[in-house]
């Protein structure tokens, strides 16, 4: 589904990644944790082809990345929900449309009852008119994965989706990820927060992987 | 149909709605559009009245000359019937007619007033000639003249009208290169006014990208936009230019070259395409700048 081989990336300034080499298979739930700065949101952003390796080879859905074309990274964002720590919403569209977006820019359409179900999944059908700034942090985060989710994605990326939340607030939206994992999505975590990944552990079969001196490892029983 | 065309012509209301209103941006943009437009609808009266100068001066004075005859009042009736008769045996000469003294009264009426005493001023009698299409041969007619009316001298009018018509000429290539310079300058001031709503939208389009938005539909949505307004300014722009061509004073009331600064008939119909090629200059140069922004992004 998603695979890095020997992969590096270089900012520049550097090596933060490098020697990267896993798959993701399908229907799988990791966490991904190290220290702030580790690489963590630039293994997620190889994860979609917002940043291309610097070197080795990053194959998603059985094509390599930089074979791709524009329209069909575009195409592959729409197998492909993201889950910011920011969530990046369009401020001046009203919830519901900021989670259906990702229909919209693909000329599709949900049903009324669809959306309804969804934004009641994750408790925010009562939100559906509300602006992105007037919402808490909490919200907003369930928001997004509302919107991460409503193309039925095969794969779900959450890069510190919990970073901004009281820790019931976490552990409701650990909870929804969970649920989606047994639906048969691959879910990839980032976070710090090992106290969520303990919790997590004892709902889903997560692997837990680490960066940690620029390569990526299986994290052992010392979490 | 789902054309890209179709597509663009149709709108879509949900993508329309994903680009945030862009205030300052759209009042320049039609501001813009509205100003050039105008500017353009006098560029294009100034072109097409100059090439219809160019025209009048050179149909109306190509095929006629003039015979001028200075002589001794004793003999100006006499070399005049001379004239005449060589004229009427030129080929080339369709007519020649001598013209009478009210005639020349006329003539001289716009620098010397009415009532002029044509008949006691020393004025040399004109000729007036029209030559058929083939035209005939001025030098050897000249040298007739010289030979049978020695006070006859063929003025077949080269000498100043070909600076006229070269000037009526040249006025209408700068009437066209202006709406050129002008139609380039609004593709510019359209480009800058979509560089700031693309820069200033720089986060809506990220989000667009990484929710899954091709590059054409995110361009479509920016390009629609500028294009409409475009064409909505420069709809403007041409009618209040068309009213300020209609309100300058007719030809008949005054005369002269401003006076004939207008369109007539069809040509009232042209100030309305600029509007259009408005909209397509907008169309590339948002097309062509958004396309460069998103090549940014991956």
């Amino acid at each position: 589904m998603i695979s890095f081989e020997n992969v590096a990336y270089n900012y520049g300034g550097g090596e933060l990644l490098s020697e990267m080499s896993l798959r993701l298979a399908p229907g799988s739930f990791h966490f991904l944790t190290g220290p702030s700065g580790a690489g963590k949101s630039t293994f997620l952003k190889l994860c979609y082809a917002e940043l291309l390796p610097t070197a080795g080879h990053v194959t998603l859905f059985d094509r390599e990345v930089r074979s791709l074309g524009r329209d069909e990274v575009a195409l592959m964002r729409q197998r492909i929900g993201v889950v910011h720590q920011d969530c990046r919403f369009l401020d001046h569209l009203p919830l519901a449309a900021n989670v259906t977006l990702p229909l919209t820019v693909s000329n599709r359409e949900v049903s009324g009852q669809d959306l309804g179900d969804l934004l009641a999944w994750v408790g925010l059908r009562h939100l559906a008119d509300a602006l992105p700034p007037s919402l808490s942090g909490g919200e907003r985060q369930r928001a997004a994965l509302a919107r991460a989710v409503i193309v039925d994605p095969e794969v779900i990326l959450a890069d510190e989706p919990t970073g901004n939340l009281d820790w019931e607030m976490s552990l409701r939206l650990l909870q929804l990820l969970v649920e989606l994992n047994r639906m048969g999505k691959t879910i990839v975590v980032a976070t710090h927060d090992l106290n969520l990944i303990r919790q997590a552990k004892s709902h889903v079969a997560a692997r837990v992987l680490r960066i940690r001196n620029r390569r990526i490892q299986l994290a052992g029983a010392d979490l | 149909m789902t054309n890209p065309l179709t597509l663009f012509l149709r709108g879509d209301r949900q993508a329309d709605r994903v680009v945030p209103p862009s205030g300052h941006t759209a009042w320049l943009t039609s501001f813009t559009a509205g100003a050039m437009t105008f500017l353009a609808v006098f560029a294009l009266a100034l072109a097409l009245a100059s090439g219809r100068m160019a025209d009048r001066w050179s149909d109306a004075l190509a095929r006629t000359a003039t015979v001028r005859i200075s002589a001794p009042p004793d003999q100006i009736e006499m070399q005049t019937r001379v004239v005449l008769d060589v004229l009427a045996t030129t080929p080339g000469v369709e007519s020649a007619k001598a013209l009478s003294d009210e005639e020349q009264r006329k003539l001289l009426e716009p620098w010397f007033g009415p009532d002029l005493p044509v008949e006691a001023l020393p004025i040399p009698r004109l000729i007036e000639l029209t030559e058929t299409a083939q035209g005939y041969d001025a030098e050897g007619l000249r040298q007739r003249l010289a030979a049978e009316a020695p006070g006859a001298v063929l003025d077949d009018h080269t000498r100043w009208r070909r600076p006229l018509a070269t000037a009526a000429g040249r006025l209408r290539v700068l009437g066209y290169l202006s709406i050129l310079l002008i139609g380039g300058t609004m593709a510019g001031m359209i480009t800058l006014a979509a560089n700031a709503a693309l820069a200033a939208n720089s986060q809506v389009i990220e989000v667009l990208r990484l929710v899954g938005a091709q590059d054409a539909y995110i361009a479509r949505a920016f390009v629609r936009r500028f294009t409409l307004r475009a064409f909505t300014g420069a709809l403007a722009g041409a009618l209040l230019g068309m009213a300020g061509i209609a309100l300058l004073p007719s030809a008949d009331a005054a005369g002269g070259f401003l006076t004939g600064l207008g369109f007539s008939g069809a040509g009232w119909f042209l100030p309305l395409a600029l509007p259009l090629i408005a909209a397509i200059v907008a169309f590339a140069a948002t097309r062509r700048a958004a396309l460069m922004k998103l090549r940014g992004l991956m």
